[in-house]
């Protein structure tokens, strides 16, 4: 069994295995986790859940003005890379090959070369959220081993996938196999640690939007 | 066949002239990357040496090698290659038959003690001492050994003899093997490719005959003139893939057009072979050329891939089950961590005064 043969096989069906385990372990305990009822009257005027929900996920999408000026780089390179990850995962050819032999579904690709700019200048957002982690001294304080595993796990695939497109540094194989290790790696970690956020965030904001707005407060 | 002539001698008797064996020597360097001094050094030395014994075995194949061989890009250069070797045992190419084709094996090999080379085509079945394959009373697995024994190199020709190919895919019902599994003191040569390119194994015994050494090889012991370069990088479609443009089926716009073939499966990108640039039939055109993917066919178990139009980036597995199960498992811990810290808040609840 060559590198390749382990990756597209036993090391893709454990990493997906893990992660489909992971995310419904920790979304169904959390779901069904026992809540503190609601003992408080509704602010009068308050809107319905659903649009609270709404408003205070919407809410969260930028940074409240009073906080902007400390937040607006860290808000920006955020977004830069969240959306370079998005156009790399579903727009590139390989990858929509990925989504068709799992779920049966396909959408038209974005060129190559455009999802290659797109890697690069996430790449370099990514390296700039690390060096603004480890060169701001409150956030290196706030920041744990969690973190830099997040940052880790998730910049390894950018960096295996540029080598693998532009055949760089070994045969095409031994890039591709190692690129697809690299993501059963993001996906085994996925549901233990902060790139948990990804199915969290929808909770916790549309949360605290249903929280405060019970109560009439602006967030 | 014994005879004692030269190559140069033999050809001239056949009417072919030494400009032509110099046309064939120029090609052969030529598709093996030798310098262009190299074609006239090794038509002299061909036209000086004697014919190279060799004996062709076959084993479990289906003889499409020999086909591919004997199907050779024009009839007069074809010609050439059995003017090199003297071809002195093949179950298919030969007129003997029975006894008197096992006495011809024997006795060349007697004959050419330490100098002879085999070739093999076909895998050995090993299973319950290789049984499901014989010959003349033999099973392959003992007469590749004996006549292993006392050769100078051997030739895997094709991908059943040089990595086990079809007869070796799962559930590989006879044990198969390929020959290096077997023979571990001999130089061995692998031309893989189901079938391999005629040009490369002409050009491999003629490198063998004239210079009198084995070609330098890549780890798969393949020479690396022909497998040095993978399909991918010489294929004249990787424009479109470097752009991103490829044809979704074999019917749609994008194979009208010529686009990549990738996403139907092509196996290309991973697979070292010469079919993009010597291609087959005398240069007329390969499996990519005429619209169909590259299915990996010069690489160990290209058979047991996941499948010939499965795309490189798919999972090989079955993942529907085990992800399944994986939900069923996941949501059940989840449902029971949760049921336990209700209980403890119930509990702690219940001790409250
Ligand atoms: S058709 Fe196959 S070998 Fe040619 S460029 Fe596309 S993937 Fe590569």
């Amino acid at each position: 069994m060559t590198l390749l043969d382990f990756a597209r096989g036993p090391a893709l069906s454990f990493a997906y295995a893990v992660f489909v385990f992971g995310v419904a372990w920790r979304l169904v305990s959390l779901l069904l986790l026992p809540r503190n009822k609601e003992l408080s009257q509704a602010k009068p005027g308050a809107p319905s859940v659903f649009s609270a929900a709404v408003l205070g996920f919407v809410r969260h999408l930028w940074p409240q003005k009073a906080y902007l000026r400390g937040t607006l780089f860290a808000t920006l390179n955020g977004y830069v890379f969240h959306l370079g990850l998005a156009i790399i995962v579903f727009g590139l050819a390989q990858h929509i090959l990925v989504f068709q032999s799992l779920f049966g579904i396909n959408w038209p690709n974005l060129p190559s070369s455009l999802i290659s700019v797109a890697a690069v200048v996430t790449l370099a957002s990514l390296v700039v959220a690390l060096v603004r982690r480890l060169t701001s001294p409150v956030l290196r304080l706030i920041s744990t081993g969690n973190d830099y595993i997040a940052w880790f796990v998730t910049t390894l695939p950018v960096i295996t996938g540029l080598l693998a497109v532009s055949h760089l540094g070994a045969p095409y194989e031994t890039l591709l196999a190692i690129h697809i290790l690299s993501i059963a790696l993001l996906l085994i970690v996925f549901p233990f640690g902060k790139l948990m956020h990804a199915f969290l965030v929808f909770l916790t904001r549309t949360g605290t939007g249903i929280f405060y707005a019970r109560r009439g407060a602006e967030i | 066949m014994p005879d004692n002539a030269t190559i140069g001698e033999l050809l001239a008797r056949q009417g072919i002239s030494r400009r032509a064996l110099l046309k064939y020597a120029t090609y052969l360097a030529s598709i093996m990357a030798l310098p262009p001094a190299a074609s006239v050094a090794m038509a002299d030395a061909l036209a000086k040496s004697h014919r190279q014994s060799v004996i062709w075995l076959s084993f479990q194949e289906c003889t499409g090698c020999t086909e591919s061989l004997t199907r050779s890009f024009s009839p007069n250069l074809e010609d050439i290659i059995f003017n090199l070797i003297s071809l002195d045992y093949h179950e298919t190419l030969q007129a003997a038959s029975g006894e008197a084709a096992e006495a011809a094996r024997l006795s060349a090999m007697k004959a050419n003690k330490g100098k002879y080379v085999v070739v093999v085509d076909g895998s050995v079945s090993t299973l319950d001492g290789g049984i499901y394959s014989t010959n003349a009373g033999k099973t392959n697995l003992q007469v590749l050994k004996e006549t292993a024994e006392d050769a100078l190199a051997i030739i895997s020709v094709g991908t059943c003899a040089a990595f086990g190919g079809i007869p070796h895919a799962r559930p590989n019902p006879t044990g198969a093997v390929a020959v290096s599994d077997i023979i571990t003191n001999k130089p061995i040569i692998n031309i893989s490719g189901c079938p391999p390119i005629p040009e490369a194994i002409a050009g491999t015994i003629a490198y063998l005959v004239t210079l009198g050494k084995i070609p330098e090889l890549d780890h798969l012991g393949r020479p690396k003139s022909f497998f040095g370069e993978s399909i991918h990088d010489r294929c004249y479609r990787r424009p479109f893939y470097d752009k991103g443009l490829f044809a979704k089926s074999f019917d749609d716009e994008g194979a009208r057009n010529g686009w990549c073939l990738y996403e139907v499966g092509c196996k290309g990108p991973v697979t070292y072979n010469a079919c993009a640039t010597v291609k087959w039939n005398g240069g007329v055109s390969f499996p990519i050329q005429s619209g169909h993917g590259c299915l990996g066919c010069s690489e160990p178990n290209f058979w047991d891939k996941g499948g010939f139009y499965k795309p490189l980036p798919a999972s090989t597995g079955e993942n529907g089950t085990i992800v399944a199960g994986a939900l069923v498992a996941g949501a059940a811990v989840g449902a029971a961590s949760a049921a336990l810290s209700r209980s403890r808040k119930n509990a702690a609840k219940e001790k409250q005064p």
